[in-house]
């Protein structure tokens, strides 16, 4: 296989080897060496908190250009219903999809419809699961998670597709038949909240390859976008919309109120969701049905992605759920990807574990008690100044051979003052001697 | 699985512990900040070691109701882990008023808890019978002055 993509990465020129990342990392990925963070690739799970921490802006997500839509004959936008909270006074959703048909696409697939249609599947799906609870496979920042630190809840992901996938899926295959025309010759572009979507496209989970194309930021979209909101006229929109409960899935919870699940836990913030990931792996919420675990907080609309604060665009998107006519998902029309199983998984999700110090258990049981040893001569501060998120963690880096004590600066500062005294001691011996 | 060994007895001493990795966790009575700590540092371990994800997540569930046990039933005590090549053992030691009745205390739904303790979630009665679930091997000696648990979870 070939090395895992990473939307998440480092602007060099912009790093000034602060410590601000490593202590937010979720995952402890990063690392600042030689004056410049490091992300540690295995466990970066492209979550974008350090995009949000960075102070320098030096954290990036990689997207594809907006020229690739020239790639393909026909072009669609698959807006995630975030975007709809991005804009002032934007009186209907429909100004949205006619914004973006606007910018150059063919045609628009809301999201939020592929949302109804895994809402849908999920109804029926969920009753025959007795792995509980069953965990949502929305967010791939914490599809990831699992796979690197919770490979017994593997299990529990639902086997469904993410409302993106299942949104690229309809909208090609509408548009070939309503025009005409070959499926291949249409390129369909997800406007993303995240970083961690990006990775979801170029590194598929559950599937063999995505139907995505390629994606661009809510926030790189925005200004363009918001300059067609501007232009006067209306654009009569011919797609039908998304229903009330579809567009809701931007916000924390959404996913569950729209598959109508009553004993559901929803949780946002990758902090947040790691504590209850534990509370699930050591069988504790058994009594619970759904899980929903989405990185960012809010949901979706709190992505590092996004243009507005998270809040104000929740806000926004109740306010234009107001004025949706669907107030239900159409089930009706879920039902051709229900039935063909285009809504499903068809590979496994695989574990990718990481926190393994050793191959061989018994040098891994002798590097841990170096790794106990090391962290007892450390202050403790986990001050993060040698570049490492805590003191466990340098211990771990040195024995790993990333790092070496001296790089902490109190064992330096000791070092120092030790040297200092013998010169002292020398010098002074060196003029008794003299005398 | 074994059956357990269940005794009162006058002695806290069960059979040396195995040499190999060890690390102690000092549990102190009441410490409800704390709870889960100790468990999760041995969770963390094992991950690190490379053990099997289903016997971690074994361990990890039978780790954390000792655990509360100690903090809820005794006047705190010391967890231990060992691990060597064959399996990994915890090893509990408390000082406290000991468990006066083990039979029962196997029972599910049987708690001594008091209803404060009750209130915070805890005291389910399903702490030892969850731990000898989730264990291979699990001996409790207790008199009126403490208790030793001890836990083996085979890896080979």
């Amino acid at each position: 296989m070939n090395t895992y993509f990473h939307s998440v990465r480092l602007d060099r020129d912009k790093c000034k080897g602060c410590t601000n990342c490593i202590k937010h990392c979720p995952t402890e990925a990063i690392r600042v060496r030689n004056g410049k963070a490091q992300i540690i690739a295995e466990r970066c799970i492209d979550c974008g908190e350090c995009i949000r921490i960075c102070p320098y802006h030096a954290k990036i997500a990689y997207t594809d250009p907006f020229s690739d839509i020239g790639g393909f004959k026909y072009k669609i936008a698959l807006p995630a219903p975030t975007l709809y909270g991005q804009f002032k006074n934007l009186s209907s959703i429909g100004r949205v999809v006619m914004g973006l048909r606007l910018m150059g696409f063919d045609d628009v697939y809301e999201v939020a419809r592929g949302a109804d249609i895994v809402s849908c599947a999920i109804r029926e799906r969920l009753a025959s699961k007795d792995n509980l609870p069953v965990i949502s496979s929305a967010c791939p920042a914490i599809v990831r998670l699992i796979q690197v630190r919770f490979p017994n809840l593997i299990s529990n992901i639902i086997d469904l597709k993410s409302p993106m996938e299942v949104a690229a899926i309809a909208a090609k295959r509408e548009f070939a038949q309503k025009h005409g025309v070959k499926e291949s010759d249409i390129g369909a572009f997800f406007i993303t909240p995240c970083p961690a979507k990006v990775t979801s496209i170029k590194n598929s989970y559950g599937i063999e390859k995505s139907h995505v194309d390629g994606a661009f930021s809510v926030i790189d979209i925005y200004g363009l976008l918001a300059s067609q909101l501007k232009k006067p006229g209306v654009v009569t929109i011919e797609s039908p919309t998304a229903s009330v409960y579809g567009v809701g899935w931007a916000n924390s919870g959404g996913e569950a109120i729209a598959a109508g699940i009553q004993n559901y836990l929803a949780v946002d913030g990758i902090v947040n969701v790691i504590k209850v990931l534990e509370e699930i792996e050591n069988m504790k919420l058994t009594d619970l049905q759904f899980f929903e675990g989405l990185a960012c907080p809010g949901g979706c609309v709190g992505g590092p992605l996004t243009f507005e604060n998270p809040f104000v665009a929740r806000a926004r998107i109740r306010a234009l759920s107001s004025k949706i006519k669907n107030a239900e998902p159409s089930c009706e029309y879920a039902r051709q990807y229900i039935d063909d199983g285009s809504v499903l998984f068809s590979q496994a999700i695989e574990a990718r574990p990481v926190m393994k110090i050793d191959g061989d258990m018994l040098t891994a049981m002798r590097k841990l008690e170096l790794i106990e040893e090391i962290t007892a001569r450390l202050p403790g501060l986990d001050c993060g100044s040698c570049g490492s998120p805590s003191c466990r963690a340098m211990a771990e880096d040195i024995v790993r051979g990333d790092a070496k004590e001296i790089d902490c600066i109190f064992k330096l500062r000791d070092k120092v003052t030790s040297l200092a005294e013998q010169m002292v001691e020398l010098i002074g011996r060196d003029k008794k001697e003299k005398v | 699985m074994r059956a357990a060994v269940s005794e009162r007895s006058s002695s806290l001493q069960i059979s040396a512990m195995p040499d190999g990795f060890k690390e102690n966790f000092t549990i102190a009575a009441g410490d409800f900040a704390s709870a889960g700590e100790a468990s999760a540092r041995i969770k963390s371990i094992l991950r690190m070691i490379g053990i099997d994800p289903a016997i971690i997540r074994r361990v990890s569930i039978a780790t954390y109701e000792a655990e509360l046990n100690m903090i809820i039933h005794s006047f705190g005590g010391e967890m231990t882990l060992s691990i060597d090549s064959d399996a990994i053992y915890i090893d509990c030691v408390d000082t406290g008023p000991g468990i006066e009745d083990i039979e029962m205390a196997m029972k599910e739904g049987f708690s001594t808890a008091s209803p404060d303790i009750q209130m915070m979630g805890f005291g389910a009665g399903m702490g030892l019978p969850n731990i000898k679930k989730n264990s291979d091997e699990m001996q409790i000696r207790s008199n009126p002055g403490g208790t030793h648990l001890h836990l083996k979870f085979y890896i080979t």
